[in-house]
């Protein structure tokens, strides 16, 4: 029997542990000597205000709809993917050699291949801890998160070296060729009559991820791939006893994983930054992991979850511009939605649970 | 290479295997009590911060240090909280926590110093100075002993004798005590020591604690010893390093001395020379970097021997009734 409706499970738990982390949050602007409602009001103004905050908030979002896709697919197989910031940071790697070594006549082909550069890059780079989990039994969790070391050290070894232009400075790639450059939000609205800021780097990615939310979807709930994945999640003896290979679900869910992680690249190193620059993914790989949690593991709530998490990093970042709150207060946020959306669920859960079953014995 | 060049080497590497020797035997606490951490990174920012901050305002780095245990073990708290008492995902936990830790101090640094996220730099009573040991000066001309007791053995701080001090002390706590019987057997199987009587939430927080407690001397020791004050991220993935180290230990006290002094040298060459020449090939020091990574994966891997975590390692307890 189901202890309490699937709809407070969906619902009802994500918004209280969120509100939790809100009134956590409020305390702590409180302690600053700030006034949280005037936080709020600022962050909303900033992020939702313009289209320039809106440009921001959804470009955001957009990374974190990549890198919270790869850590959710991982969830549904019960594997624990922490290693999305360097299998984002490969992407970039891909992006970058794709839109540097090959001409490219228009930004549409560039884009497909960028995209498949990235998301080769990304599940290369997780399908070795994902073999060592399959036929090692090494630990994914530690040997992502080496892997992010590993991939930190690697990028900063080839941009310092091999892929910085002779004579540059700063340790980056050469810029991105004209005909890579992908239309921002503003070029597609504007041939519809809409205006919408020009400055603001959202762009043609965020649809792509979009378009992943919905592929994701599809492939856990509509594919006998994603339906071999959660029994696999559910119960390994029993996906073992009905004959799918461990093995197999283990390395071809981490290489999606890795794959979508990978593909962020498309939207901050080919459509923001325009070049492959250190430390690129500023994190996202790491805000997949709230991302995933806060949208209990479903592609449409990662999508919501993706857009919130935007909406703070813009809001953030007006907010550290007006007052004394720095722009850390968005980690802080970050860290209590993934304790309570993660860590402390049976703090929340538990009660819920007591309380619908009494609902139901008095009902009864 | 002289012996003045080589022992530089190996006291930085002594300087630079402390806070990683100290967060290794934390988790080694921690995790042979059956609770995963992967928040120890988090822990030793803290504990960095709080040390630094309280140091700089009272002048007296004994309060600071005290002030960074608590922060850790307050940490400690929550992360046994979450995953003793409420049962839930340790790893998240640790995850939270190393973000909860990442945004405060800085959030917090910010607000009570406004320098960009850093606190004053540490004088005088503020910092952990060397110790210069007994006859050091005295045998400094005499060769080759003279300067490895002057330059190698004597003049580090205080932390560092005591994070020396604490390998042989868990070893003796873990092997040669009642408590640490108990504490290795609620890792491998939390239902034999139910069955026996004893709490194994209690225990389990027990060990919490200490790991609590030497994480915190780790991040003191960063802050107020290794340097003078804190700045934002200031542990670098120290933490990882020392998870790293505790399974290339495969979880063994006396081991994890000899790993941690490894990566620390690692970092001591990297931080020395850019490059590494090593006659027939040249190492860049990013691969310096990443190398306790690549070894922990190999050891991971099970190609040089395997590594077995504690058996019950993750799993909430659950009690029967």
């Amino acid at each position: 029997m189901e202890r309490m409706p699937k709809w407070a499970d969906v619902v009802l738990i994500p918004l209280i542990s969120l509100l939790l982390a809100a009134v956590i949050s409020a305390i702590v602007i409180l302690a600053i000597g700030e006034d949280p409602i005037n936080a709020v009001q600022l962050m909303v103004k900033g992020a939702l205000g313009s289209t320039y905050g809106w440009g921001y908030t959804l470009y955001y979002a957009t990374n974190f709809m990549f890198t919270g896709l790869a850590v959710a697919v991982a969830f549904h197989a019960r594997l624990f993917n922490i290693g999305g910031e360097g299998q984002a940071m490969l992407g970039g790697l891909g992006v970058a050699l794709v839109c540097l070594y090959l001409p490219w006549p228009h930004w549409s082909l560039a884009l497909i291949a960028a995209a498949l550069g990235a998301g080769l890059f990304g599940a290369a780079w997780a399908f070795l801890p994902a073999i060592l989990q399959a036929k090692r039994g090494s630990h994914i969790v530690i040997t992502t998160i080496m892997f992010n070391f590993i991939a930190a050290a690697f990028l900063n070894y080839l941009l310092v070296g091999a892929l910085k232009p002779r004579g540059a400075m700063d340790p980056s790639t050469a810029r991105f060729p004209e005909a890579t450059n992908l239309p921002s939000l503003h070029d597609i609205l504007a041939p519809l009559g809409i205006g919408f800021s020009k400055a603001a780097p959202a762009n043609i990615a965020f649809l792509v991820g979009v378009l992943a939310c919905v592929l994701v979807w599809l492939l856990i709930w509509r594919t006998r791939l994603g339906y071999e994945i959660r029994a696999f999640g559910h119960s390994e003896p029993a996906a073992l006893y009905a004959g799918i290979s461990p093995t197999k679900i283990t390395v071809v869910t981490m290489m999606i994983s890795g794959a979508l992680a990978g593909m962020m690249a498309i939207n901050n190193v080919m459509g923001e930054a325009e070049r492959l620059v250190l430390n690129a993914t500023e994190g996202a790989g790491f805000i997949g992991i709230a991302v995933a949690l806060m949208g209990r593991s479903h592609p449409f709530g990662v999508f919501l979850a993706a857009i919130l998490f935007g909406f703070l990093y813009q809001g953030g970042a007006e907010l550290s511009l007006w007052t004394n709150i720095p722009r850390e207060l968005i980690i802080v946020i970050q860290a209590l939605v993934i304790l309570f959306t993660g860590a402390l669920d049976n703090m929340v859960r538990l009660p819920l649970e007591r309380m619908f079953m009494a609902f139901r014995r008095m009902g009864a | 290479m002289e012996l003045l060049t080589v022992l530089q080497v190996l006291d930085s590497t002594v300087r630079l295997s402390t806070p990683l020797l100290l967060a290794c035997l934390a988790g080694l606490f921690s995790e042979r009590a059956g609770i995963f951490d992967i928040g120890l990174e988090g822990k030793m920012l803290a504990a960095a911060f709080f040390s630094a901050a309280i140091a700089a305002v009272t002048g007296s780095v004994w309060i600071g240090l005290g002030a960074g245990i608590t922060a850790s073990v307050a940490l400690s708290l929550l992360h046994g909280l979450a995953s003793i008492t409420f049962r839930g995902n340790q790893l998240i936990s640790g995850v939270a926590i190393n973000f909860l830790a990442a945004g405060m101090t800085v959030l917090i640094a910010q607000t009570w110093f406004q320098q960009g996220g850093r606190t004053p730099a540490l004088i005088g009573g503020g910092r952990f100075n060397g110790v210069v040991l007994p006859g050091a000066e005295a045998l400094r001309d005499v060769p080759v002993i003279g300067p490895i007791y002057y330059e190698l053995i004597s003049g580090h701080s205080i932390l560092v004798y005591a994070a020396f001090a604490c390998v042989p002390l868990t070893w003796w706590v873990l092997y040669r005590t009642r408590f640490g019987l108990r504490l290795r057997a609620v890792g491998e199987n939390p239902e034999a020591v139910d069955t026996a009587g004893i709490s194994v939430t209690r225990l389990r927080f027990a060990a919490v604690v200490i790991c609590g407690l030497l994480c915190g001397i780790a991040g003191a020791y960063l802050a107020t010893a290794l340097q003078a004050g804190f700045v934002q991220d200031m542990t670098a993935g120290r933490g990882f390093i020392a998870l790293a180290a505790l399974i290339f230990a495969k979880w063994r006290p006396w081991h994890a001395l000899y790993a941690t002094l490894l990566f620390g040298f690692l970092q001591a060459i990297a931080l020395r020379n850019q490059n590494l020449d090593l006659g027939f090939v040249t190492l860049p020091a990013q691969a310096m970097d990443a190398l306790p990574y690549i070894l922990t994966v190999v050891i991971l891997a099970g190609f040089v021997g395997k590594a077995v975590p504690p058996r019950a390692g993750g799993q909430p307890y659950v009690k029967e009734r």
